[in-house]
C-alpha cells in the first residue's frame, strides 16, 4: 500500500476563544495548545461548548474574540473552505447522490485531480478503512458504521493539516463504536495527523487520546494526559466527570482532611466540613467485626469485584477490589474502611 | 380480494371517471365531422388557423422562461433560508401564498401601474408575463423546494462540502442541486403547467398566448378551441413525461429508505 504519511500536519493554538449565543456563553475564553500530530479530545457534558469550539477551529463558526493559529498562521478570519482542514460529523454528512468512492474523491475533484487518479486514490483510502469492496455503493446502502468509515476516508483524502471529529461514533452501536474508535486511533498514529476529537464519552476519550481537554460551561477545566486527568484531576468537576467517585463527609484542616477516621493529604488546602471525593479503587477494606462499615452488596465483574457498603454514619461507599481480594467478604459482613494515601479533592459539604 | 381492496378499486375508478369523462367528451367533440361521422379534420386545420402556431410558440417560450427564472431565483433563495435563516421559513411560506389570495384583476392592475415607466423590452411584452408567472407559481414552487430541502440534511451536507474545500457555488451546484432532483422536477412541472394554461392575467394584460387565442377562437369555432385546449393538455403531459424520464435516467441514486 502507498505510504500515506501526512506531511502537512500542523500545530493549533487557540487563544481566548469566546463565542456567545444571546445570553449563552457557548465558549468562554478557551486557551488551548495542540501539538502537531497529536490527538486531543475535547471532553465534557452535552452543551459545554465542545462542538462550538470545534466549529470555530473549522471556520464553520466565527469567534466573538480570540485567535485561531494553525501552523504558525493566524486563520481566525479565514473561511472554512480555505483552511485545509477536514471534518467528520456526527452522522448523515455523506453526499447521498454520490457513491462511496465518489464521496471520498469529492475533495480531490475540487482540487482538480484527474478522474483516474482520484478514483485510484479514493480506492486506496477506502482500503485503509477496509471498505474498498463497497466503493460503488451509495450511502443509503451502507450501515451507520460503514458510512462513518467512508466519511473518515473522505476527510483524509484531501490530506488536511488538521482532522476534526465531532462525536463521530455517538450514533453507532456499542460494538461498532469500540472497533471504529480503535481504527481511528491506529490510522491517526500511522498518518501522524493533528486531530481534535470531540466526545462526551469519557471512556472513548481516555482510551484514544494523547491528551484530553475537559470542558464545562464553555471553559477549559483541565488539559492533560488520560492518566493525569484520571489520577490527578485538577477540579472536583473533572474528578466527578471522569470515572466514578465516592462522596464521603470529612473535616478539612489546612493541608489534610480527616475522613472516616483516616487522615489524607489534600490536593487543594481547605478547612471545615467538606465532602471528600474518593475513587472506588482507592477504598481499602479489611475484615473487622468492630469496623466502621456494613457490606450491603457484592457484585462480581470479572477481574474486579465491586463491593458496596454503608458507613456507620449512613454514607454509602463503593469499593472496587481485585476479585481475589474480595473473595473473603460477604454481604452483611462488617469491615473497616480506609483509603489509599493519595491527595484528594473536596467539595463544599452537602 | 379483501373488502378494502375492492373499496379502493371502486373509489379509484370513480375518481378516474370524474377526471377522464370530461376529457374524453372534449376529445370526442373535437373529432366530430358533419352528420354523425368522426374525423381528424379539426385537428388538421388547427395548425393552419391564423395565429395558432405563433401563440403556441409564445406559450412554450413563456413556460421555458418561467421554469428557468423560477429555478434560478428560488433554488438559491430557499437553500439560503434553510442554511442561514430557518426561523424565516414560516414567514416565507406566508409571503409565497399571497398570489393565491390576490385576485388576477388586482394583480394585472398592479402590474400596469408599477411598470408604467418600464423599458420597452419589458413593458407590454411576454417578459413581463413571465415575471408574473414566476410570482403566480410561488405558492406551489416554494413548497415543493421547501419540502425537498427539508428531506435532506442540507446544513450538514453544505458544511461537509465547505470543509472539503468547496465554496458556496460548489455547495449549491454539486451538493444541493443533485440532491434536489425530484423537487426541482416538481417545480419545473408546476411552473410550466401554470405558464401553459394561465388565461386571466394574460388576457387582462392584453398578451397573445395560446389560452388567450383559444378563448377568442372558441367564439367562432367551438371545435377548434376544444382541440387547442386538448393540445395544451397534451403538450403539458408530454413535457411532464420527458422531464420525469430525463430525471430518472440522470439520477443514479437508488432511492431506498434507510
Ligand atoms: N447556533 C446556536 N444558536 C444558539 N445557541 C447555540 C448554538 N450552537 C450552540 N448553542 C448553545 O451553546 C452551548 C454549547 O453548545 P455546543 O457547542 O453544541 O455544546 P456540546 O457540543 O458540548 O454539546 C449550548 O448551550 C447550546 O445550546
Ligand atoms: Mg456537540
Amino acid at each position: 500500500m502507498t505510504v500515506l504519511i501526512n506531511e502537512k500536519a500542523a500545530s493549533i493554538s487557540l487563544t481566548g476563544i469566546t463565542r456567545s449565543y444571546g445570553a449563552v456563553r457557548a465558549v468562554d475564553g478557551l486557551d488551548l495548545e495542540i501539538a502537531s500530530g497529536e490527538l486531543i479530545s475535547l471532553l465534557g457534558p452535552s452543551g459545554c461548548g465542545k462542538t462550538t469550539a470545534l466549529r470555530i477551529i473549522a471556520g464553520l463558526e466565527q469567534t466573538d474574540s480570540g485567535t485561531v493559529v494553525v501552523g504558525g498562521k493566524d486563520i481566525t478570519r479565514t473561511p472554512a473552505n480555505k483552511r485545509d482542514m477536514s471534518m467528520v460529523f456526527q452522522s448523515y454528512s455523506l453526499f447521498p447522490h454520490l457513491s462511496a468512492a465518489d464521496n471520498v474523491a469529492f475533495g480531490l475533484r475540487l482540487r482538480g485531480v484527474k478522474p483516474a487518479v482520484r478514483r485510484r486514490r479514493a480506492i486506496e483510502l477506502l482500503e485503509l478503512v477496509s471498505l474498498d469492496h463497497h466503493a460503488d455503493r451509495y450511502p443509503s446502502e451502507l450501515s451507520g458504521g460503514q458510512q462513518q468509515r467512508v466519511a473518515l476516508a473522505r476527510a483524509l483524502a484531501v490530506e488536511p493539516k488538521v482532522l476534526l471529529l465531532d462525536e463521530p461514533l455517538s450514533a453507532l452501536d456499542a460494538k461498532v463504536r469500540i472497533q471504529l474508535r480503535d481504527e481511528i486511533r491506529t490510522l491517526q498514529r500511522r498518518l501522524g495527523i493533528t486531530t481534535v476529537f470531540v466526545t462526551h464519552d469519557q471512556e472513548e476519550a481516555l482510551s484514544m487520546s494523547d491528551r484530553i481537554a475537559v470542558m464545562s460551561n464553555g471553559r477549559l477545566e483541565q488539559c492533560g494526559s488520560p492518566a493525569e486527568i484520571y489520577s490527578r484531576p485538577a477540579t472536583p468537576f473533572v474528578a466527578e466527570f471522569i470515572g466514578s467517585m465516592n462522596h464521603v463527609p470529612g473535616i478539612a484542616d489546612g493541608a489534610t482532611v480527616t475522613v472516616s477516621g483516616s487522615r489524607l493529604p489534600l490536593s487543594v488546602p481547605g478547612s471545615g466540613a467538606v465532602t471528600v471525593l474518593i475513587r472506588p479503587e482507592a477504598v481499602r477494606l479489611t475484615d473487622d467485626p468492630n469496623g466502621n462499615t456494613t457490606i450491603t452488596t457484592i457484585s462480581f465483574r470479572g477481574p474486579v469485584t465491586r463491593v458496596i457498603g454503608r458507613l456507620d454514619d449512613g454514607t454509602p461507599i463503593t469499593a472496587d477490589l481485585p476479585s481475589v481480594q474480595a473473595a473473603s467478604f460477604a454481604e452483611g459482613g462488617r469491615v473497616h474502611v480506609t483509603y489509599a494515601e493519595e491527595p484528594v479533592l473536596t467539595k463544599a459539604a452537602d | 380480494m379483501t373488502r378494502r381492496k375492492v373499496f379502493g378499486g371502486v373509489f379509484l375508478a370513480l375518481v378516474g371517471l370524474y377526471f377522464l369523462l370530461p376529457l374524453a367528451a372534449a376529445i370526442e367533440f373535437s373529432l366530430r365531422d358533419v352528420g354523425d361521422t368522426h374525423s381528424l379534420e379539426v385537428w388538421k386545420t388547427l395548425f393552419q388557423q391564423d395565429g395558432f402556431v405563433t401563440n403556441l410558440l409564445t406559450s412554450l417560450k413563456l413556460a421555458l422562461g418561467t421554469v428557468a427564472l423560477t429555478l434560478l431565483i428560488m433554488v438559491p433563495t430557499v437553500t439560503l433560508i434553510h442554511l442561514r435563516m430557518p426561523q424565516f421559513r414560516r414567514t416565507m411560506e406566508a409571503i409565497c401564498v399571497l398570489p393565491l389570495a390576490i385576485p388576477a384583476v388586482v394583480l394585472a392592475n398592479g402590474v400596469f401601474v408599477a411598470f408604467q415607466g418600464a423599458p420597452p423590452w419589458l413593458n407590454g411584452t411576454p417578459v413581463i408575463l413571465c415575471l408574473e408567472y414566476v410570482v403566480l407559481s410561488l405558492p406551489f414552487t416554494y413548497r415543493a423546494l421547501d419540502a425537498g430541502l427539508s428531506a435532506i440534511p442540507v446544513v450538514a451536507l453544505v458544511e461537509a462540502s465547505r470543509t472539503l474545500g468547496g465554496g458556496w457555488a460548489t455547495a449549491l451546484l454539486r451538493v444541493v442541486v443533485p440532491n434536489l432532483r425530484t423537487a426541482i422536477l416538481n417545480v419545473s412541472i408546476l411552473a410550466a403547467a401554470l405558464a401553459l394554461g394561465e388565461f386571466t392575467l394574460a388576457s387582462l394584460l392584453l398578451m397573445d398566448t395560446l389560452p388567450v387565442w383559444t378563448v377568442s377562437a372558441g367564439q367562432s369555432n367551438g371545435a377548434v378551441a376544444t382541440a387547442a385546449s386538448m393540445l395544451i393538455l397534451i403538450v403539458s403531459w408530454v413535457l411532464l413525461l420527458v422531464m420525469s424520464v430525463l430525471s430518472r435516467r440522470r439520477s443514479r441514486t437508488p432511492r431506498r429508505s434507510r
